[in-house]
C-alpha cells in the first residue's frame, strides 16, 4: 500500500467505530477522511471544536462560504438540522462527555493509554488546540495513525514527549492492525492479513497480547 | 444611543502595552478591519489573548509578523511558523492553554467567577503550578480567570445597542470575550438600527458592547 492507500485503508476501519447516532470529533489530518466512509445506514452527528456539530461534506466548487470551515480552516457544510454555538459550549460537548468518540492522530502512544500529540521540545510546538479536553472528555479515544514514522516506533511502553492527557486511549488503528487498550496492557485485536504478528510485534516498542480470539482486520 | 465609531477613533484606546483579546478562530470570525488598523497603527509589547495565530498573512497572525506581541496566551500556534520563531528565540512569550481551559477562563472572568476546575491537562505539563483540587475522587486543575484591558470582537449582524447576531462559526470566543474585558469593541460586517433585530436572535447582549465599528465583508 502506498501512503494515500494506507491512510484510507486505516480512516475506513475506524469509520467502523461509528454507530448510530454518535456524536464524533474528527482531528485534523488522516481522522478527518474517516468521515467519508461512515457505514451505509449510520447516522453520525460530526461536531466541530470551533463551534459547531452537523458538519457536511466540502461544498461544491463556487459554493465555499469563508465562515462555515472546520478547525482546520478548510471549507466544509452544515447539515439540515446541524447547529452552530460559542467555544464555551463546544467544550461543555466536548469536556462533558457528550462526544461518543474522538479520533485523533498521535506523535506518540503507549501501553498505558498515554497520548503526547501536542509537541516537541525544541523543534515543532503547535500547541495542544482542542486536543487536551477531547481525549479528556470524550468517551471513546480512537488515535488512527501510520504505525511507525520513518522506521521509528510510535507506540511504546512510555511516552517520552510531552502527554496531552494520561491513560486516555481506547484503541489504536494502524495499518497493521487494532490494537485495545487493556489494563494489563496493549491487546492485538486484529491484524491486517499483509502482516505476521511477531512483524507488528517488531514495529511496537510495548509488548503487545495477543488477543485468543485475533481477526482479520476488515474494511 | 448610537454605539457607532470610526475604525480610527476604536484604535486609539489601544495603546502600548495593552493586554488585548481578540475573537476568532483561524481568521474565521476575526475582527478582521480592527486587527488591519492595529497592524497600522503599530501598537507595541501588546500581550495577546486569542485562540490561534491564524496565518502569517490571515487574521492575528499578522500582529505577530509585525512583531507587535510580546505575550502570547492561545490554543494553537502551529499555522503561523512565525509565532515559533518568535518563541524559540525568546523575543516572545508563548502561554499554551488547552481550549476548553481557555473558553472557561474567559467565561469565568466575565461571569464574576473565581476561577473554575477541569480535568483538562491533569498528569501533563500544563498541570505546572496550578492548584489540584479532589472533587469525589476525580483530580482537577483550578484554572484562574483570563480578562483583557480591551476585546476586540466581530459579529454578524449588530445594532447600535450592540445586540450581536452572529453568523456560521464565527461565534467562537467572541461571545465569550465580549463579557470579559474593561473596553468591547465590536466590528460588524453590518449595523443596523435598534429594533431590527428580533431580540430572540441576539446572542450577545448589547450591555457588553462599548463601541461597534462597521467591517463590512462577505455578508455585509
Amino acid at each position: 500500500m502506498d501512503r494515500n492507500q494506507i491512510r484510507e485503508f486505516i480512516a475506513k476501519r475506524v469509520a467502523k467505530e461509528i454507530k448510530d447516532g454518535y456524536v464524533v470529533n474528527l482531528g485534523i489530518g488522516l481522522p478527518t477522511v474517516v468521515a467519508n466512509f461512515v457505514p451505509e445506514g449510520i447516522n453520525a452527528f460530526f461536531q466541530s471544536e470551533n463551534g459547531f456539530i452537523g458538519l457536511g461534506p466540502a461544498p461544491e466548487e463556487g459554493q465555499e462560504d469563508p465562515y462555515i470551515v472546520n478547525a482546520g480552516a478548510q471549507c466544509v457544510t452544515i447539515l439540515p438540522g446541524g447547529v452552530f454555538f460559542d467555544s464555551a459550549d463546544s467544550f461543555s460537548i466536548i469536556r462533558g462527555g457528550h462526544v461518543d468518540i474522538t479520533v485523533l492522530g498521535a506523535l506518540q502512544v503507549d501501553e498505558k493509554g498515554n497520548l503526547a500529540s501536542w509537541m516537541i521540545p525544541g523543534k515543532m510546538v503547535p500547541g495542544m488546540g482542542g486536543a487536551m479536553d477531547l481525549v479528556t472528555g470524550a468517551k471513546k479515544v480512537i488515535i488512527a495513525m501510520e504505525h511507525t514514522v520513518k522506521g521509528n516506533h510510535k507506540i511504546l511502553k512510555e511516552c517520552n514527549l510531552p502527554l496531552t492527557a494520561v491513560g486516555k486511549v481506547d484503541l489504536i488503528v494502524t495499518e497493521m492492525g487494532v490494537i485495545e487498550v487493556g489494563d494489563s496492557g496493549l491487546i492485538l485485536k486484529e491484524i491486517n492479513p499483509e502482516y505476521k504478528v511477531e512483524e507488528v510485534q517488531q514495529a511496537t516498542e510495548a509488548h503487545l497480547l495477543i488477543d485468543a480470539n485475533l481477526k482479520e482486520m476488515k474494511v | 444611543m448610537d454605539k457607532t465609531i470610526s475604525i480610527d477613533k476604536a484604535i486609539d484606546y489601544i495603546k502600548d502595552g495593552m493586554t488585548i483579546m481578540i475573537g476568532g478562530f483561524l481568521g474565521c470570525g476575526n475582527p478582521h478591519r480592527l486587527i488591519d488598523a492595529l497592524v497600522e497603527k503599530n501598537v507595541k509589547d501588546l500581550t495577546l489573548i486569542c485562540n490561534d495565530t491564524g496565518f502569517p498573512e490571515i487574521g492575528v497572525g499578522k500582529l505577530i509578523v509585525n512583531k507587535q506581541v510580546k505575550r502570547l496566551i492561545a490554543t494553537h500556534i502551529g499555522t503561523n511558523p512565525e509565532t515559533g520563531n518568535q518563541m524559540n528565540s525568546g523575543e516572545m512569550e508563548v502561554i499554551l492553554v488547552p481550549q476548553g481551559t481557555l473558553a472557561e477562563q474567559i467565561r469565568a472572568k466575565g461571569a464574576g467567577l473565581g476561577g473554575i476546575l477541569t480535568p483538562t491537562g491533569v498528569g501533563t505539563i500544563v498541570e505546572e503550578g496550578k492548584e489540584k483540587i479532589e472533587i469525589e475522587g476525580k483530580e482537577y486543575l483550578l484554572e484562574l480567570p483570563i480578562g483583557a484591558d480591551i476585546a476586540l470582537v466581530h459579529g454578524d449582524t449588530i445594532d447600535k445597542y450592540g445586540n450581536i447576531v452572529y453568523y456560521g462559526a464565527t461565534r467562537n470566543f467572541n461571545h465569550l470575550m465580549a463579557t470579559a474585558a474593561d473596553l468591547v469593541i465590536a466590528e460588524a460586517e453590518k449595523i443596523v438600527e435598534v429594533g431590527e433585530i428580533d431580540p430572540n436572535h441576539v446572542v450577545t447582549p448589547g450591555i457588553f458592547i462599548d463601541y461597534i465599528v462597521h467591517g463590512g465583508g462577505t455578508h455585509g
